[in-house]
């Protein structure tokens, strides 16, 4: 879940790394008293959850707090990237002597977190890693045991840092890196972080993403910073197939079928069980093949909402087969969610034979599930073939198909 | 009365489908809704249900042998015994 910048901001605040002295408002007449306060010149920002706020205008700069004002009239009504902005932030114009960059960023991979930082702050990491990759620390730490200054350092000092910045740095990037173990974040970025001319550091900017999950252990920061419990904050709108994908889930209490997410390929996917759906794409992509969708079905769910989910996708424009496949199950049952997308298949006209590329669930009721299978003709697997290998056939029964 | 689904069939012996009693015993002992107590006290059966029919076989324990069949007819009608 992503945080407004001004949210971030305040989370790096209540870590106890110096922020400048910022404020937010959705009133220009508001902006132009938080910069009379500020006293001096000042930077609107518009608060919105996407890139690009610099080149569409969402940025701009006043000497004088009717500027500000005018400044921030025009930024609330500027729409970026289809998103219109919560409020401006108003913040004073720093002078700044040198920007670093200081972030820590969940390693899926590893399994820790990662510290990272650069003396080269203020664009994308990402390109100072390439451009000049001496000038990017990082080591990798863990979230369970106890935090020690001497990691940060260490960081710090591997990019050629040393003296009294080393000293005020180590603390911001310790401070940083607890703040983000003890808020469940995936991505907690400082940048830049400033340095002023007397040698003190400042936040200028900060990007936040906490774990989704994780959003029930945080209500308490969470209300006090004002994000609602509706606010999905995803990275973009649900697509009216991922809308249609909820409804299916939510006609009946029983298990999950749903979780949809529209990718653009012609393979769809009825796939779940225990992270097995995320494998499965994964493998089904390894091997060549463009995913039409993601869905999670499991916790056995109704044939009717089978039915639905292998409905939705077989639908879904430019979907010429689907593959049922799930880890082994359960409490999921096979024959239950064998007979859901066989008769998604037969309600649309089609011959289960020819639009199940493979269906491969092995585990609870797997004999009656075989014998439903059977009768249409569906191409099943058992538990002795692989995951891997289930995508594999997926891939090239629709690769053959294409031909 | 036998109402068919894609994959399950449900006979029901005509004649007890007329007690209110039997009726209102399958209506609570099934999970998934399939039967339900007619305006007139009777059995019905909720043909949107049918496939649902996790073969649980509490309706048959519920009645009288012979009474109510489940046929899976993905099994060339085998009776759920």
């Amino acid at each position: 879940m992503r945080f407004f910048e001004y949210e971030a901001r305040e989370v790096v605040k209540r870590a106890g790394i110096p922020v400048t002295d910022f404020g937010f408002t959705t009133d220009a007449g508001e902006a132009r008293e938080i910069a009379q306060r500020i006293g001096g010149p000042t930077v609107i920002k518009s608060q919105v959850l996407t890139g690009g706020r610099m080149k569409a205008g969402g940025v701009k700069f006043a000497e004088t707090p009717e500027e500000a004002e005018a400044h921030a009239r025009e930024i609330l009504q500027l729409e970026i990237g289809g998103h219109m902005p919560r409020g401006v932030l108003v913040d004073p114009r720093a002078e700044v002597e040198q920007e670093y960059y200081a972030g820590i960023v969940w390693d899926g991979t590893r399994k820790q977190p990662v510290m990272i930082f650069s003396p080269v702050g203020g664009i994308d990491i990402e390109q100072v890693a390439e451009e000049q990759p001496d000038k990017v620390g990082r080591r990798h730490f863990s979230n369970i045991l106890p935090l020690s200054d001497f990691q940060a350092k260490e960081v710090i000092a591997s990019t050629g840092v040393t003296g009294s910045a080393l000293n005020r740095l180590v603390p911001i990037l310790t401070r940083l890196a607890k703040l983000f173990v003890e808020n469940d974040m995936i991505l907690a970025e400082i940048n830049p972080l400033g340095r002023l001319a007397d040698g003190s550091f400042v936040a200028l900017d900060a990007h936040m993403d906490m774990e989704n999950e994780a959003r029930g252990r945080h209500k308490r920061l969470l209300t006090e910073l004002g994000v609602g419990e509706e606010e999905t904050r995803q990275a973009r709108e649900a697509t009216p197939f991922e809308l249609a994908g909820e409804q299916v889930d939510a006609q009946d209490h029983r298990g999950v079928a749903g979780n949809v997410t529209e990718f653009d390929g012609n393979l769809g996917l009825v796939i779940g069980a225990g992270g097995g759906s995320l494998t499965l794409f994964d493998a089904v992509r390894a091997h060549g093949g463009k995913p039409a969708n993601y869905c999670e079905i499991g916790g056995n769910p109704s044939v009717a909402k089978a039915c639905g989910l292998a409905k939705l996708v077989l639908q879904k424009p430019g979907v010429d087969k689907i593959a049922v496949m799930m880890s082994i199950v359960s409490n999921t049952r096979v024959d239950i969610v064998a007979r859901g997308v066989i008769k998604a298949c037969l309600e649309l006209g089609y011959d289960p034979a020819e639009k199940i590329a493979i269906f491969r669930i092995p585990g609870a009721w797997e004999e009656e599930g075989f014998k439903i299978l059977e009768k249409y003709g569906v191409e099943y697997a058992d538990r002795s073939v692989s995951l891997n290998e289930a995508a594999s056939r997926a891939v090239e029964k629709i690769e053959g198909a294409a031909v | 009365m036998r109402v068919d689904g894609t994959f399950i069939a449900i006979e029901v012996d005509d004649e007890a489908a007329e007690d209110a009693d039997l009726a209102r015993t399958l209506t609570e002992a099934c999970p998934v809704d399939i039967f339900a107590q007619g305006d007139a006290g009777g059995l019905e059966i909720v043909e949107r249900n049918v496939d649902e029919c996790v073969l649980c076989r509490l309706c048959l324990d519920a009645s009288a042998p012979g009474v109510v069949k489940v046929l899976k007819l993905y099994d060339d009608g085998a009776l759920l015994a």
